[in-house]
């Protein structure tokens, strides 16, 4: 008894042995980043300006005053990015379908379809549509002319469909098969296995990669200045022309460009995850 | 040897299909050359970006709360902007900020090139993408055996080097498949600065012979090809790589 140390405390061997685990989980991102970012590009901004002499415009007044006509390129790009969605996904539902039909010959067309255009560059493709299609077509005596931005959204939404497509397919592969079965013994015909049993529960598991993809058209639509469509990137070139094109203009313009579709983009990124972790499939 | 250029020669000639590129040697050197820029631009891309995402992933289990920020603002900043205007604001933003140097001529020399800036950004953005996939295959990595490599006396660094690196290597593969195929996609965009890879190479072959349709399918070969290819070696890596006991 007397032996034991006064301290009261136990012996070291006997303490709790504690490690130091990895940390491996990442902390969530909040909008303070967002936050943070933009506070940082307008930082960039201003040192850009404070480099220049101050009788011009600095950055951010020039990003001011022209902000309403860049943000009407932005709608623009946002709009040529839902109606190549539509399309592309109206077109991959069928080409998805198709990859997965009963006809042998239809559905290895289809799979070659989709192949084909999911391998190639976006850029390629928007190239082959803006060469290949012509600038106007003639139905029935009715001149239709094709403006460019018009071909460009159909370039973006080859891509689209392909990988719409892939979607449907992987979907659609998920499903039990015990589904298929007990729809037969119940018996519907193939379409409407497909229609009301298959579909209705590929909706949810098709949409976080769908909106993935949406986010990325959207990203994707900047590459349309590249053939010449006034969207919001060609504007930006035009505006740092109008500004007299001073090299410290380039970084807060494209800066700009890059904060507005950060701000679109993100929370689109964000549902997505969410989404995502809530249909996981165990 | 000149049985295939004669043979565009005569089908130039017979139907009209005007495949420049194999029977004009000056058209085929300008195509190879942007072939090789190409092939360059993926290498180096590929090679960087797993670089990227693999310090990326480590450093977001970092101790430190500023570093970890930094990463995270970095994979959200890079994945949800367009890479067209990463690579406009780096080239022309970033690089007319820059110090640049005068060749003889007097003209500007900036000290990063157009074609290093389209690596650089090409890096960047598909390293942000990479950091993700490999997080993801770290997470998959048990908690167990990341708790036996410490037991064993593995540093932070080594233990993820030796132990968790390798592991969740194979189970992202096919993730990062998917992300080099788009990344080797996404370095056309270099045309959009002037880096003389394929499509510009094509682009200014069908300008001065007016065979659009034909370079048209000579680059959808070539993308094809390339994809083929690259995921052809993913493919092998991924068998290699197999865990026995692990899927089928």
């Amino acid at each position: 008894m007397s032996a034991e140390p006064k301290t009261g405390a136990p012996l070291a061997v006997l303490l709790p042995f504690k490690v130091e685990t990895t940390r491996l989980s990442a902390p969530r991102l909040a909008p303070v980043h967002a936050a943070l970012f933009g506070a940082g590009l307008a930082l960039l901004a201003g040192t850009a300006w404070a480099q220049s002499g101050a009788a011009q415009l600095s950055p951010l007044e020039v990003i001011v005053k022209w902000a309403p006509l860049l943000l009407s390129g932005f709608v623009f790009n946002i709009l040529i990015s839902m109606v190549a969605m539509a399309l592309g996904t109206a077109a991959g539902l069928g080409l998805g379908l198709a990859m997965l039909a009963q006809n042998p010959l239809l559905a290895r067309v289809a799979w070659a379809l989709t192949q084909f255009f999911r391998n190639a560059p976006w850029l390629v493709l928007l190239f082959f549509v803006m060469f290949l299609v012509p600038f106007q077509v003639t139905i029935f005596g009715v001149r239709i002319p094709l403006p460019d931005w018009a071909k460009a959204t159909v370039g973006f939404s080859l891509p689209v469909m392909a990988n719409v497509a892939e979607i449907v397919r992987g979907a659609v592969r998920s499903v039990p098969s015990t589904q298929w079965e007990a729809a037969e013994s119940l018996a519907f015909t193939p379409r409407q296995i497909m229609w009301r049993i298959i579909l209705p529960q590929c909706v949810k598991r098709m949409l976080p990669p769908w909106m993935n993809l949406y986010a990325l058209v959207a990203m994707a639509t900047v590459q349309a200045s590249i053939v010449g469509v006034s969207e919001m990137l060609t504007l930006t070139a035009q505006v740092h022309t109008a500004e007299g094109g001073r090299p410290e203009l380039f970084a807060p313009l494209y800066g700009f460009a890059l904060l507005c579709f950060f701000l679109y983009c993100y929370p689109i990124d964000r549902f997505t995850a969410r989404l995502e972790r809530r249909f996981q499939i165990r | 040897m000149d049985v295939i250029p004669a043979w565009f020669q005569n089908l130039y000639e017979t139907t009209g299909l005007n495949f420049t590129v194999f029977y004009d040697a000056y058209d085929w050197n300008r195509y190879a050359n942007g072939l090789k820029t190409t092939l360059l631009l993926v290498v180096v891309t590929i090679v960087l970006s797993l670089v990227i995402g693999a310090v990326g992933a480590l450093l977001q289990s970092a101790p430190s709360r500023v570093v970890r920020g930094a990463i995270n603002a970095f994979v959200v900043v890079f994945r949800n902007t367009p890479p067209l205007v990463q690579l406009f604001f780096f080239y022309f933003g970033v690089g007319a900020v820059l110090p640049a140097g005068q060749d003889q001529f007097g003209l500007r020399q900036p000290i990063i090139d157009n074609l290093q800036w389209a690596i650089i950004a090409l890096s960047l953005f598909a390293g942000a993408f990479n950091v993700e996939i490999f997080r993801s295959g770290i997470e998959a990595v048990p908690k167990t055996t990341v708790e036996a490599a410490e037991a064993l006396g593995y540093t932070r660094i080594r233990a993820y080097l030796f132990i968790i690196l390798p592991l969740a290597l194979r189970v992202c593969l096919p993730a990062l498949n998917n992300n080099l195929v788009n990344l080797l996609k996404t370095t056309t965009l270099a045309y959009a600065i002037a880096v003389p890879e394929t499509l510009y190479a094509v682009k200014q072959i069908w300008s001065e012979s007016q065979n659009v349709l034909e370079m048209m399918l000579v680059l959808f070969a070539t993308y094809g090809v390339l994809v083929g290819v690259l995921v052809w070696i993913m493919h092998r890596w991924e068998k290699a790589l197999r865990i026995p006991g692990y899927g089928r």
